[in-house]
């Protein structure tokens, strides 16, 4: 095994010009992912961690510093496929069903159409979604949706996934199953994750890493590896472990951040 | 069927005001011909006498119902005074015209969409077009194209047309646009091409902005039609109908053909709406 980072920043800096001058999105951004890694990115608006992830995908480019995934510059990854992108919004289309909305990126990248109806049922699987594949994405309730856009991410052979928070826009109730439902999927799929969240106790319990950023300008203020243990039942989070990380992390909050 | 009671509440205040209007509007030929005949009339003959008058100013309801069914149902389509014949040669006019129009529409619109060139350049163009009264320029047309040996249904397409196109193009382009930053930046995860991006992704999202530009596309292509009829001279078609009747007085045969080209474009509207609800319905677009 490579014991080279998944994902690689040095420096990294991203400057907005605007009207009232330059924003500093990111500024010496150093972090490194290593392969099967689930990274939490955490902070209040306007960290730069949605911004961070966009760069990792190619969706932004960095104004200085580098940044390599698997090696590569990140637009070079993301033609190679070497990432599925899962919103913050479901982002399904209204005119596919479900197995069409799986399908859709199957399509766009070519793959032969023999292997669609086997990849579809799959990834379908997966996200616990077996029999919903010919329902239009307005007969399923929102977390459904979201399981059938992370289903979408999964159905090529991506090996890293980037979440921009993924379950933001859900309840809490639905939000701990699917957490719950994450950690099993990434357990079995050996994926490399990159998660952006608002959610303190979200971080800590999925991620055996957790970047705090701070923002003005968006940089890293802490880096914490998480000693908890691989496998993570829901009421781990009344641990005294867990309970120390997710007190690190709300210091590393304050740290950076002044609210005068 | 709960839509039924307010539909007719409406035209029954349409018709009790339109034979109110029309005591007023023939009551001075009706009195001039009794005054002639040096007869008195009462008020009841009065108002009998406006209501069925040969040419009256505004004819009664009944009058223009009978003319229209007269001249449809119980006429052989072949006769010049058949409003089936006469629709016919607007319809096929106006369904030719839409077509074009439509086919432009739809190219100028995806042309606006992925040229920053032609945004800025076509879109004033196609604004500025629709400024200019169509009275005006529906002549010139058919006089520049008969010059040039185009007469018949295409010079009347082509003004159908000049109007069907533009709120295809509004509409599409608005359409076309319609997909959200974060649908397109799915569609650069995937390093998709741009024709990929469009027909997966704009098309079909575009579509609901389609049909309703092609409702309105379809009822001005039709306007556009019997707006080219008109100063031709022509003979035949709804338009020749409502001038021959002006020429000659004949208000009844203009009231009549104008319904006859309001039902048309109901007609046309409702088709296209028919079509909407099964394309949306079988997209899964129609919740």
């Amino acid at each position: 095994m490579s014991t080279n980072p998944v994902i690689e920043a040095k420096g990294l800096d991203l400057t907005f010009e605007t009207n009232d001058g330059p924003v500093h999105a990111l500024k010496g951004v150093d972090l490194a992912v290593d392969k099967g890694d689930f990274v939490s990115f955490i902070g209040p608006s306007g960290c730069g961690k949605t911004t961070f992830l966009r760069c990792i995908a190619g969706l932004e480019h960095p104004t200085g510093g580098t940044l390599t995934v698997n090696g590569m510059t990140p637009d070079e990854a993301r033609k190679s496929r070497a990432y599925g992108y899962v919103f913050q919004a479901a982002g399904l289309y209204p005119w596919r069903t479900i197995a069409g909305n799986v399908r859709l990126p199957l399509e766009i990248m070519g793959y032969p159409k023999s292997e669609h109806a086997g990849r579809i049922e799959k990834v379908l699987d997966l996200v616990d979604l077996k029999g919903f594949g010919k329902k239009f994405p307005w007969q399923l309730s929102g977390g459904m949706q979201q399981r059938a856009s992370i289903a979408r991410a999964l159905a090529f052979d991506a090996d890293i996934m980037l979440m921009d928070e993924p379950f933001g826009a859900l309840d809490e109730i639905v939000r701990d199953h699917l957490n719950e439902q994450l950690l099993d999927l990434w357990a079995r799929t050996e994926k490399t994750i990159a998660f952006v969240t608002h959610s303190i106790p979200e971080a800590v319990y999925l991620s055996t890493k957790i970047v705090v950023m701070s923002p003005r300008p968006g940089r890293i203020t802490d880096v914490i590896e998480s000693p908890l243990p691989k496998e993570r039942p829901l009421d781990i989070r009344d641990s005294k472990e867990f309970l120390d990380v997710a007190h690190r992390v709300r210091e590393g909050l304050r740290e950076g951040h002044s609210y005068d | 069927m709960k839509n039924i009671v307010p539909i007719l509440t409406v035209v029954a205040a349409i018709v009790v005001i339109w034979y109110a209007a029309a005591i007023p509007m023939n009551s001075q030929w009706a009195l001039d011909q009794a005054e002639r005949a040096e007869v008195e009339l009462s008020t009841g003959e009065l108002i009998l006498d406006t209501w069925s008058q040969e040419r009256p100013r505004l004819p009664a309801p009944h009058q223009v119902v009978s003319e229209l069914w007269g001249s449809t149902v119980e006429m052989k389509i072949t006769s010049k005074r058949s409003l089936i014949f006469h629709g016919w040669i607007t319809l096929s006019a106006t369904m030719l015209g839409f077509a074009f129009g439509t086919g432009l529409g739809i190219l100028l619109a995806v042309g606006i969409v992925h040229s920053r060139a032609m945004d800025m350049g076509v879109m004033p163009w196609a604004i500025a077009s629709q400024t200019i009264p169509i009275l005006a320029i529906a002549p010139m047309i058919i006089v520049v194209l008969s010059s040039l040996g185009v007469t018949g249904i295409i010079p009347k397409a082509i003004i159908s047309a000049y109007l069907s196109f533009f709120p295809v193009v509004v509409g599409m382009v608005k359409g076309l646009r319609s997909p959200a930053a974060f649908d397109l930046d799915l569609m650069k995860t995937y390093s998709a091409s741009r024709s990929q991006t469009f027909w997966k992704l704009r098309l079909p999202a575009s579509m609901p902005y389609l049909f309703a530009s092609l409702k309105v596309g379809i009822a001005a292509a039709l306007v556009g039609t019997i707006v080219g009829e008109l100063p031709t001279g022509a003979i035949r078609g709804l338009g020749a109908r409502m001038l021959s009747g002006s020429y000659y007085g004949q208000t009844v045969q203009i009231w009549s053909a104008l319904f006859a080209a309001a039902i048309l474009a109901a007609i046309l509207v409702g088709i296209i709406g028919v079509i909407q609800r099964r394309t949306l319905t079988r997209m899964g677009m129609n919740a």
